[in-house]
């Protein structure tokens, strides 16, 4: 890939965010580029989902600086990190179980008819068209979706943030509540979006799916960041020893 | 099940008669159950539960308790809870009541025209902003809404009693009467003339939602099932309108009506009172926000912040003024409630709307409201407030004593929820 001489798609500078005195993310700097996939790796509570929330608008940060496209932005809300191309898929799917697929897809977006009033025709068929790409077996579009087992939800989360033409793609653990197959769906699914020249940032305790499909990692334990390493340059072993004892076997490996 | 990505959307042939004609079972369960306690309390009294004058009186004391179960539907679906509406309403109808009769007829002079409309609206904006105002401490400040209304429902109560010194105002401007049930009905004409534009406009709400759907090749309904709704909804409006046009207005009480107007009552004339004006508020407030439910980002926004307040928040939706503008028109819909409860005794009591909190819980969840939040109708509330009020007024009509009416009611409630839980576990927690 070409990717050193374009500006990164993301940089996030140096962010610190403090809960009641805890530094769950401190000083840590990471960036993505486009048609990249970086992995997003650390033991529970290293603040990796934190750091995401920082970039997706859930959280507000303390300090630090976040750019995209070499342009510095205030993301404040969710509508921000929307309004910037920015899409997530949560660890929870953030899903509103009693709605249907349809609503939970436009949520926040709604199509709206001319008269102003919520158009649910035509989001069901803008539902249909995008489940049929992604998840043909999908059927259910007329019940809530607490309804549908936890690969039908989570096609339903993963179409939400593939439809409205993110650039920047966050994957909290998307894989952690699927079977085999629907893994292999996933998987197929980043490398389709990667070679639209979407960057992916995912965040996963697997190291071995990380090794699959990402092309860099970042590495955090205790807030910080221990480093970024190229997959291509690294072992497994190199990415546990990195998570477990936080020492970085390559510091120059990166640069 | 394994169609390829365009496959036509697989049409719905299985089913019963009722999955055909996609009827919300719920919807029928509370509407069976009202029909037995309507038939069972009528074998009772020898037919009188259901004689034309005894449903008019259900109708418009159903009113104001509906009116408000209709907004804490939607507080409800949003996980919090408003025990301060009986207040609101007495709070509200106080100004209202004091603007009639003292503040604006020193301003315009008794009896002036624009009395009764200013006095609306100032009763509707005080309880709009008082609602707004709970709201926000709820949203904002994130007090538990059950402590805010809580405290509101000891404050407001006690504020009316403080506006009017504790006692009975009126008798309240005559134009107003009119929203109070028998001191304003449409007459029977206008009544036919309410019936058809509403049966005009359910057909065209219908066979418009039918038609968005067939122009995105979405299943719909046999067009036997279609006419088989259609008739049902148009017997029932001209049914209901059939009954209240034929509770006629007592002899001595259309002889002072004549009298007034200077004109002699004809020899045998019968006029029936038709639909009350209360009545016809509640139509236009379930009908406005069923749509605001079901059709608008405001409706959709409450039952997702409903289902999952987090899913909400991370889709953009701001949850808090969300929370202030639904408290807003939990207020509002007070005040409307106010206006009906005041012109129907015709002054405003000190005691007016005391146990409404109750009532107006109550009636939300028999009609199938989630307390978990996330679910809930406008239509069941309206069916649940009928129920309680049928229930009370048919066991006073039997001869049931007191105490055993509350016991009954409450023990209602507890068994509905029952149901209602059993249901839902039948159907796949839905």
């Amino acid at each position: 890939m070409t990717q050193q001489t374009q500006a990164p798609l993301v940089e996030l500078k140096n962010i610190s965010i403090a809960f009641g005195g805890i530094k769950a993310v401190d000083d840590v700097s990471v960036d993505l580029r486009p048609g990249e996939v970086v992995g997003l790796l650390g033991h529970n509570g290293a603040g990796k989902s934190t750091l995401i929330k920082v970039l997706s608008g859930a959280y507000a940060k303390d300090a630090g600086e976040i750019f995209i496209n070499g342009e510095q932005v205030e993301i404040d809300s969710p509508r921000d990190a929307r309004a910037n191309n920015i899409e997530t898929i949560y660890q929870t799917l953030a899903l509103a179980d009693n709605l249907d697929a349809a609503s939970n897809l436009f949520l926040g977006r709604e199509l709206m008819t001319p008269f102003g009033l919520v158009d649910d025709a035509a989001m069901e068929a803008e539902c249909r068209k995008i489940m049929g790409r992604l998840n043909p077996n999908f059927q259910k579009f007329n019940e809530p979706v607490s309804a549908l087992s936890g690969g039908q939800r989570q096609s339903v989360a993963i179409a939400r943030a593939v439809y409205f033409n993110a650039r920047i793609l966050i994957m909290d653990e998307p894989t952690a509540a699927l079977g085999p197959h629907e893994t292999q769906m996933v998987a197929d699914l980043i490398q389709q979006l990667k070679a639209q020249g979407i960057g992916i940032f995912l965040i996963d305790h697997d190291v071995h799916s990380v090794m699959e499909l990402c092309d860099r990692a970042s590495v955090m334990k205790n807030g910080q960041l221990v480093g970024t390493v190229n997959i291509a340059d690294v072992t497994d072993d190199d990415l546990l020893s990195m998570i477990i004892l936080g020492k970085n076997p390559t510091e120059e490996a990166n640069k | 099940m394994t169609d390829t990505t365009n496959a036509p959307i697989p049409s719905q042939d299985k089913g019963s008669l009722f999955q055909k004609l996609e009827l919300d079972m719920r919807l029928l369960g509370m509407i069976g159950a009202l029909f037995i306690l309507c038939l069972g309390f009528s074998w009772f009294t020898d037919g009188r539960f259901l004689t034309p004058r005894n449903i008019f009186n259900l109708t418009i004391q159903t009113v104001s308790v509906a009116i408000m179960a209709c907004g804490m539907v939607f507080v409800i679906v949003n996980r919090h809870i408003d025990l301060s509406v009986g207040a609101l309403l007495a709070t509200t109808s106080a100004v209202m009541a004091m603007m009639q009769t003292q503040v604006l007829p020193e301003m315009f002079g008794l009896g002036h025209p624009m009395i009764w409309v200013l006095a609306v609206i100032s009763g509707l904006l005080v309880g709009t902003l008082i609602g707004a105002f709970q709201g926000w401490l709820v949203g904002y400040l994130t007090i538990p809404a059950f402590i805010v209304t809580l405290g509101g429902f000891l404050v407001w109560r006690n504020v009316a009693w403080y506006l009017t010194s504790g006692q009975t105002i009126g008798p309240l401007d005559r134009t107003f009467l009119i929203f109070g049930g028998t001191n304003g009905t449409l007459g029977t004409t206008w009544s036919w003339v309410a019936a058809v534009i509403a049966i005009v406009a359910a057909i065209w709400a219908m066979s418009n939602a039918r038609r968005a759907k067939s122009a995105h090749g979405f299943p719909v309904k046999p067009i036997w099932a279609e006419l088989t709704l259609y008739g049902i909804i148009i017997a029932s409006i001209v049914s209901f309108i059939a009954v209240l046009n034929s509770y006629f207005i007592p002899e001595r009480r259309l002889q002072r009506m004549f009298d007034e107007r200077g004109e002699v009552l004809p020899e045998g004339l019968t006029v029936g009172y038709g639909l009350p004006v209360s009545v016809l508020i509640l139509i236009l407030v379930a009908v406005v926000l069923s749509i605001v439910a079901k059709r608008t980002r405001f409706g959709r926004y409450i039952f997702a912040t409903g289902g999952n307040p987090d899913a909400a928040e991370l889709s953009g939706i701001n949850t808090r003024r969300l929370t202030v503008k639904i408290f807003a028109l939990m207020g509002f819909l007070c005040a409307l409630s106010a206006v009906v409860a005041s012109a129907r005794l015709s002054n405003h009591s000190n005691d007016i709307g005391t146990l409404d909190e109750l009532r107006v819980i109550a009636a939300a969840v028999i009609g199938g409201t989630a307390l978990a939040g996330g679910f809930g109708t406008i239509y069941g509330a309206i069916i649940g407030a009928l129920i309680m009020q049928s229930l009370q007024s048919g066991m006073a009509m039997v001869g049931v004593d007191a105490p055993f009416q509350n016991i009954v009611v409450g023990t209602v409630l507890v068994l509905a929820v029952l149901i209602d839980i059993i249901y839902r576990k039948r159907v796949g927690a839905k």
